[in-house]
């Protein structure tokens, strides 16, 4: 059965040539800096099943040490120059867009296909991650066709590669990180400490009460944490699981996308976050002019799910 | 509750602009070390989650496929289709981009827009240009108001419709949340309660948009 492993190891070899090819540029500004880091990431995707626990524990502790101190540098691979792209936009046109565009048609595609192909009894692909699959299914189907049309160099996908990756640097891993924070929150009980918190001021007999306070508490963890990543496994264990789902019989998938939801309300209303800090830098702008523009939406936004979640979650038959 | 003060600790670092790797880490480690976890079993859960994490950044993978566009010219040419939005007002350019942001990241498409490579070089200045031509020239409180209205439409776009694509991080997540508190759901079904919202969340902001014109125009004609 083919499961999610498989695109691991897909990501994990673009990891190890992107970290191969760091090394052998001398003109590498942090050279082994960056070899380090995304070595380290891809010995975490090839084999992070046979690290065991702690040992994938000391490799993200060395991810951390050499990204967070010092910092990592930008690579300047051999790519086109802008008159090159100007000419070949000319040539190619519209087609440009068609290869992006086969990632997700496959991976629409196969999340219904592959459920319906099974061999010798068993499903070709592990039912909960054909959607992980056929997202790694699609991107090699987009690599072959552009390769194809453009006929660039050989090594030109783990170059052009390479220079996004060391562009976005050591915050590749953050959102990874902040989903690992979230999962040691819920562990070290953060979630039930919050619950007991407001759990006296809150009568949890009346539904909506939950709701709001489920709602308006992701989205103000996510203003206090910059992020809703690590804030939705601190509130569904205080309040999603427990109460809306479990006493409520809320619908699970609505509770989770409507509180993630109210969790990016809070983020488009915090100094914290980097989608803020970073426009308000390239525009010359305060952070705060960009949330004043965006703080009515949110605020909006998070209303009218906490209306979704209260008329849609808890109707028994829904879809 | 004393684990609470892993949250005071991302709070502080992160006021204090500290590196958020360091900080995220340092919150996790405090935290569980609050919360009575030991040291070892510490580690060990970190990293277990740290490696149950990794389909968040599975969307890594479609950066060769990204790069070689970008090298042929795709982004010369997304350039072009967006300078061909032939808006009259501010409020309707912004709007078109706004649509065109929240429907490609609804497809998964999410690196196509984005402050840097589209914001910054294209919306912003098209905005400003749009205003000075049927507006007049104005004051710099309105050229910062509309480069703000321009950073926006790129995230409000961007977050209200990448919830809707089943193979990007969030959706993912909610699914491992909900994996972690004992309850099996599909991404597809995820995916599909971000519609509602999604489409509340267009509305709310294409409304504000033309909103803006009207007050950019009492803007001009005051004296």
């Amino acid at each position: 059965m083919i499961g999610v492993g498989v695109a691991y190891a897909v990501a994990g070899t673009l990891f190890a040539a992107i970290a191969a090819f760091t090394a052998a540029d001398r003109a590498h500004p942090k050279r082994w800096r960056n070899t380090g880091f995304w070595g380290l990431l891809a010995v975490s995707f090839l084999f992070g099943d046979r690290l065991g626990d702690i040992g994938n524990g000391v490799l993200v502790l060395g991810l951390v040490l050499i990204g967070g101190i010092g910092g990592l540098g930008l690579s300047q691979p051999p790519t086109t120059t802008g008159a090159e792209r100007e000419a070949l936009a000319a040539r190619f046109g519209a087609r440009l867009f068609l290869p992006v565009l086969l990632v997700p048609l496959t991976t629409l595609a196969g999340s219904f296909a592959f459920k319906a192909i099974r061999l010798g009894g068993h499903p070709l692909v592990d039912p909960a991650q054909v959607t992980v699959v056929s997202l790694a299914l699609g991107v090699v189907l987009a690599l072959i066709a552009a390769m194809a049309m453009l006929r660039p160099p050989a090594a030109a996908p783990i170059q052009e590669a390479r220079r996004l990756l060391d562009s976005v640097g050591w915050a590749a891993i953050l959102p990874q990180l902040l989903a690992a924070l979230g999962a040691v929150f819920a562990l070290a009980g953060v979630g039930r400490a919050v619950g007991a918190l407001i759990g006296p001021w809150l009568p949890l007999d009346v539904r909506f009460a939950v709701v709001a306070a489920y709602g308006i508490g992701m989205m103000l963890f996510t203003l206090i944490m910059g992020n809703a990543f690590a804030a939705l496994p601190v509130m569904v264990a205080a309040l999603g699981a427990p109460l809306l789902i479990g006493r409520f019989g809320g619908d699970a998938a609505a509770i989770g996308a409507l509180g993630m939801l109210c969790g990016y309300c809070g983020t488009l209303m915090t100094p914290m976050a980097a989608h803020n800090i970073v426009p308000a830098a390239l525009l010359n702008l305060s952070p705060g002019a960009v949330i004043r523009v965006q703080a009515p939406t949110a605020l909006t936004v998070l209303l009218a799910n906490l209306a979704l979640m209260e008329a849609l979650a808890f109707r028994h038959g829904a879809p | 509750m004393l684990s609470l003060l892993g949250v005071g600790v991302l709070l502080a670092g992160l006021v204090a602009r500290r590196n958020p790797l360091l900080v995220v880490t340092a919150a996790a480690l405090v935290a569980g070390l609050a919360g009575g976890i030991a040291p070892l079993r510490l580690l060990a859960a970190f990293g277990k989650a740290f490696n149950d994490a990794r389909y968040i950044s599975i969307a890594f993978l479609i950066l060769p496929v990204i790069g070689l566009l970008e090298r042929s010219g795709l982004q010369v040419e997304a350039r072009s289709a967006v300078a061909r939005l032939k808006a009259l007002t501010v409020g309707r350019l912004l709007l078109a981009y706004f649509a065109l942001r929240q429907l490609t990241t609804a497809l998964g498409l999410l690196s196509l827009g984005g402050q840097a490579t589209m914001v910054r070089p294209l919306i912003a200045p098209m905005a400003e240009g749009v205003a000075e031509s049927r507006l007049g020239p104005g004051d710099p409180d309105r050229a910062a108001l509309i480069r703000a209205h321009a950073a926006a439409v790129d995230n409000i776009g961007a977050f209200f419709g990448e919830d809707i694509f089943v193979a990007l991080g969030s959706v993912l997540l909610i699914q491992a949340v909900l994996q972690q508190n004992h309850i099996a759901e599909a991404p597809l079904r995820i995916a599909f309660w971000a519609i509602p919202t999604a489409v509340v969340a267009f509305a709310v902001h294409a409304a504000r948009l033309l909103w803006l014109d009207r007050t950019l125009a009492k803007g001009a004609r005051r004296p």
